[in-house]
């Protein structure tokens, strides 16, 4: 047999089509992937570090930015583990409100990551189009809280602002022609046989790998693994609304994309019952000091568990804060999922988890060798142009 | 709730069992215990790992590992205190889940502790050539006060 | 052809740098090229690699492993290169200073033309802002011509 080279691609640091800089090093033979190396930490900013000196407000504001698109989930598991901590609950109002908001932000990030994959596997339009969907639910955000983006809903013992009882129907309205477009892009996963070709049985992640790397979110639930924190662990009251856990049992990119959609239409469902079920009263209860103790709170980000670690010893800061986020579970697992396909498939297999590198310190692949084949960008192209062979062969082959 | 089918299985293992809230459990265990209490936990009750807390507590050093079961929503904090100031080390649960190969290669940059038995405990946050012995989240690293630009004189006049 | 004249005649090619930032002000910027906002109406693109572009945006304080990366990433942009520090990160290192992972906002490291504080600007902000740029460069030139 030929002795097949072996060679390196890296992916990364300044891709341009992900956004956030990480250094993936994939070791190929000839076409296939056979190693992943995962470099990351081009995106610390030791916010732990910080939390021991900021006073127990200001941590809200300051985790709020370890991740944008994720931006309400670290603020939550941070009040939730404070919570804890003081052994209260927050009022009800405000935990109405900071559901909604959650939800919200699991739309967003969801139609942004569709966005995002579908550019990757060249449908252009599909990124658009998923964007322009994203808007209206970015203006309810400015609605609400006054930012498209960070929206500093979070406060220790409640919500920060209150939604107003005449901004309601903006929201339901919102929630319909978000229903609409889901439909949209339902349909389009379930017909298009190129989608099929390029994301089924592409980037497997088998159960045992997920359960091996502690793997979270839909990275994990569409491996089988049917854990979600707001069933298993319920905060807020999530446990009073009706909704579905999407667990998937294939391990796919496909699967991966399905669930996302799927996800997106529990998250509608769940934000219309709490705009019916809002009770009336104070939107925050009092915190005054905090006293010595630990506490953890977790939630689910659209990525997975957000899971923070406070400890006070009765002063205005934190002792520690620790923060993992669902990314940094997620991410690892790549170097289950990527060896063994193709180079072309690297990109969506990738992008597959979600990965907010922020939240983790981006990953860089290494190769053994060390001989540069392809450059970063290459590897977009190399998928967007295995799109177009696929749709030249369907094209043939039913004379369109 | 399994609480209580976990701390029959545990007898003689831990101290201090404490639960702070139904779905909160902390208790402390021997440095010499914890791969067979994580095996116990991990393969019997199937807990996922959610994370390890490292902290410096001063006169020691105190790792978390927060083990949960997914089944219940119940988070059973395990506690292990490392009282060695100068090569604090503890055995590695690499070979038992992948989940903690980057967990403790961030808590051995951070707080340096080593993990005796960790395939290769190299750098995963910070840059290569951090310099060594500096371990940012300990109490003895202390952040530099930098001025903000407004702070800085206008170099124009 | 003179740089006025390429801004007017030409499209600005703009490449997209992030240097340890969140991604908010990335997916801000990303979202300037969606049907809402649609930059490219104005001539603007973003492009896939740094020795095609005209202007560097930033996103992100800079810490100190971004740096050596960005550095090889800024010398391989063909000069004259204006560069933009989007967000208020690049501007001032935001509430992330006293971090021990943080070199020195972007101005200490590189010139800056512009500056969009924000978090994150919106994407009306950073039009605004590259028109400023435009601006700044067309009368730059002309007090040269």
């Amino acid at each position: 047999m030929a002795n097949k080279k072996r060679k390196i691609v890296p992916i990364g640091p300044y891709h341009p089509l992900q956004e956030e800089p990480e250094f993936f090093k994939l070791v190929v033979e000839g076409e296939s992937v056979v190693d992943l190396e995962i470099e990351i930490g081009y995106n610390h900013r030791g916010i732990e570090k910080l939390s021991e000196s900021k006073h127990w407000d200001q941590v809200t504001f300051l985790v709020e930015r370890i991740c944008g698109i994720c931006s309400t989930s670290h603020p939550f598991a941070y009040v939730l583990a404070v919570e804890d901590l003081l052994g209260i609950e927050p009022s009800e109002r405000g935990s109405y409100i900071r559901m909604i908001v959650a939800e919200l932000e699991r739309i967003h990030s969801h139609l942004l990551w569709l966005g995002l994959a579908g550019h990757f596997i060249g449908y252009n339009t599909v990124w658009m189009w998923a964007w322009k969907a994203r808007e209206p639910v970015l203006d309810l955000f400015e609605l609400i809280s006054g930012n498209r983006n960070s929206y500093a809903m979070m406060k220790i013992g409640g919500a920060r602002r209150d939604i107003k009882e005449e901004d309601y129907s903006a929201i339901r309205k919102t929630i319909k022609d978000v229903y609409k477009d889901l439909r949209l892009f339902q349909k389009a996963v379930e017909d298009d046989p190129i989608i099929h070709k390029r994301t089924k049985g592409i980037g497997v992640l088998s159960y045992e790998d997920a359960v091996s790397f502690g793997a979270v979110g839909p990275t994990a639930r569409c491996s089988g693994v049917d854990v979600d924190v707001r069933r298993d662990d319920p905060y807020a009251f999530y446990k009073d609304v009706d909704w579905n856990v999407i667990v998937l049992k294939d391990g796919d990119v496909y699967a991966k994309v399905v669930a996302r959609v799927l996800e997106m239409f529990e998250s509608c469902r769940i934000i219309e019952q709490c705009l019916d079920k809002m009770p009336r009263g104070e939107i925050a209860v009092e915190v005054r000091d905090i006293p010595a103790g630990e506490g953890i709170g977790r939630v689910e980000a659209p990525r997975g568990e957000c899971f923070h670690y406070v400890r006070s010893d009765g002063t205005n800061r934190p002792v520690r804060h620790k923060v993992r986020a669902p990314s940094f579970m997620n991410v690892a697992t790549n170097q289950a999922s990527v060896p063994g396909y193709t180079i072309s498939d690297a990109a969506i297999t990738l992008a597959a988890v979600d990965p907010c590198y922020c939240c983790t310190e981006r990953s860089v692949t290494f190769d053994r060798k060390g001989n540069k084949l392809l450059k970063g960008e290459d590897l977009i192209k190399l998928s967007q142009r295995k799109t177009e062979i696929l749709r030249e062969q369907l094209r043939k082959q039913y004379g369109k | 709730m399994i609480k209580d089918e976990v701390k029959k299985k545990l007898e003689g293992k831990f101290k201090d069992w404490s639960v702070k809230n139904p779905r909160r459990v902390y208790f402390t265990v021997d440095k010499s215990d914890l791969h067979s209490v994580a095996e116990t936990l991990y393969k019997d009750f199937k807990m996922r790992l959610s994370t390890v807390s490292g902290v410096d507590n001063g006169d020691n050093f105190e790792l978390i590992y927060h083990f949960g079961s997914d089944k219940t929503g119940e988070l059973f904090n395990v506690r292990v205190f490392v009282h060695e100031q100068d090569n604090p080390e503890v055995d590695s649960l690499v070979p038992m889940f992948r989940a903690t190969e980057w967990v403790e290669r961030e808590i051995h940059e951070m707080l340096g502790i080593k993990f005796i038995g960790h395939p290769d405990l190299k750098h995963l946050l910070l840059d290569h050539d951090w310099p060594e012995g500096k371990y940012p989240l300990r109490k003895t690293c202390i952040l530099e006060k930098k001025p903000y630009p407004q702070d800085k004189e206008d170099e124009n006049g | 052809m003179g740089l006025k004249e390429k801004i007017l005649t030409k499209s600005l090619w703009v490449y997209h740098v992030s240097a340890g930032s969140c991604n908010n002000c990335d997916i801000e910027i990303l979202d300037c090229l969606t049907p809402r906002f649609d930059i490219e109406r104005f001539g603007m693109q973003l492009v896939g690699s740094v020795r095609h572009a005209d202007v560097l945006l930033i996103t992100g304080a800079m810490n100190k492993k971004s740096l050596k990366r960005f550095m090889r990433v800024y010398e391989q942009a063909p000069k004259p290169c204006f560069v933009v520090a989007v967000g208020t990160c690049p501007c001032s290192q935001h509430m992330f200073r006293p971090s021990y992972s943080m070199e020195a906002p972007l101005d200490e490291i590189i010139p800056v033309d512009v500056y969009i504080p924000g978090c994150p600007p919106k994407p009306e902000a950073i039009i605004a802002g590259i028109v400023k740029l435009i601006e700044k460069v067309t009368k730059n030139d002309k007090r040269r011509s």
